[in-house]
């Protein structure tokens, strides 16, 4: 399933869609991320995927500072280093 | 194997007790402030309602508790949280198991979930963010007509011929009380304003299911489930028959027992073969 994560707002649409039917939970997000809003769970289905943490849904407009910066500042990016291309963003 | 289900929503809480496949009981209350009381309350309920079809049990007798719901986080007995998302699935598929969308219109919230042959989300919308097309929203109506809330269903499809039937163009539900209650100043009967506000809840609910892909069988849970003028003008929007089971309320709950019984048939599984 196709989970988007995040909100919209009168500055715009923040969301993180990470395919969770295709994850294998590798954690390569986890490494990258510079904010730390990625993590390893299980979900409702008893296999570990990539999901946003909770307490930070609510927060990823301001703290991901979306493709093209976070490229330019540490070179790599959560959709880049995804093995499977299944993360995407929308800002 | 005796399993559970708490589904602590925001207007009602529900419990299921699963033995193996077949309900021993369940219960029905509204959630009241203090999340751990009300579903301790649910639980006693549907303990006593086992108790009353001849299974006498006790909470210490449940292999496993799954929590699902707004309150599930603060289930004391519960092994395990799930989303409701999810278990309205699995709960859906346990009743009808040729489903693949289903729209659940609960006390706060609505959403609409497409799911695959063994009950697993593959997509779903969910409107929590304003109280169109749900519960509330009927509860508000009722109070304001100073009618029952089971009537309003029954009434809706009762229309007045001589008088035409309203269209509530306002989706939010505070505007929209304001436009029911000047249509009833003007002389509308209460049947026909009725009418005319299931029809909009219907059309309001139709966009969510469109979203997710509309696909038979389809079928309808929650609170509203029970409301007749609503189920009947969203099978003619969608164009499909909704299937509704004996208490549309529980289905939340039940899936959460599906889960636990699961998860408990893993884990004796895993037991099992470390002990070998």
């Amino acid at each position: 399933m196709l989970v988007h994560y995040g909100y919209t707002d009168a500055s715009g649409d923040y969301r993180i869609s990470i395919d969770q039917d295709v994850c294998d939970g590798c954690g390569k997000c986890v490494d990258v991320c510079p904010e730390e809003l990625f993590m390893i769970e299980e979900d409702d289905y008893d296999r570990e995927v990539a999901m946003i943490k909770d307490d930070l849904i609510r927060q990823i407009g301001y703290r991901c500072p979306g493709y093209q910066r976070c490229k330019d500042k540490i070179g790599e990016t959560c959709q880049e280093v995804c093995p499977h291309d299944i993360i995407s963003l929308t800002w | 194997m005796i399993t559970a289900g708490v589904d602590i929503g925001s207007l009602s809480a529900d419990v299921v007790i699963l033995k193996d496949n077949e309900i021993l009981g369940y219960s029905v209350i509204r959630t009241g402030p203090d999340s751990a009381q009300t579903a301790q309350a649910a639980m006693d309920v549907a303990l006593e309602d086992a108790g009353s079809k001849g299974n006498d049990l006790k909470i210490e007798d449940m292999d496993y508790i799954v929590s699902t719901g707004y309150g599930r986080v603060i289930v004391p007995f519960a092994e395990k949280n799930i989303t409701e998302i999810s278990c309205h699935a699995k709960g859906a598929n346990w009743f009808f198991p040729g489903v693949r969308t289903i729209l659940d219109m609960g006390g706060q919230d609505c959403k609409a979930i497409k799911c695959d042959e063994t009950g697993k989300v593959k997509k779903f919308h969910m409107n929590d963010k304003c109280a169109a097309g749900t519960g509330r929203s009927m509860e508000v109506m009722a109070d304001l007509l100073n009618i029952k809330l089971e009537e309003i269903g029954p009434l809706s499809l009762h229309i007045k011929e001589e008088h035409e039937v309203p269209v509530i163009s306002t989706i939010c539900v505070i505007f929209a009380k304001s436009e029911v209650l000047s249509l009833v100043r003007k002389g509308l009967p209460v049947e026909n304003v009725l009418a005319g506000l299931c029809e909009a809840t219907a059309k309001r609910v139709k966009t969510q299911i469109n979203v997710v892909g509309a696909e038979d069988e389809f079928v309808i849970s929650g609170g509203i489930a029970k409301n007749k003028g609503v189920v009947e003008r969203v099978e003619e929007l969608v164009n499909m028959k909704a299937q509704i089971c004996f208490e549309p309320q529980i289905v939340g709950a039940l899936g959460a027992a599906v889960f636990a019984r699961e998860r408990y048939e893993k884990q004796m599984e895993k037991e099992a073969t470390a002990q070998t």
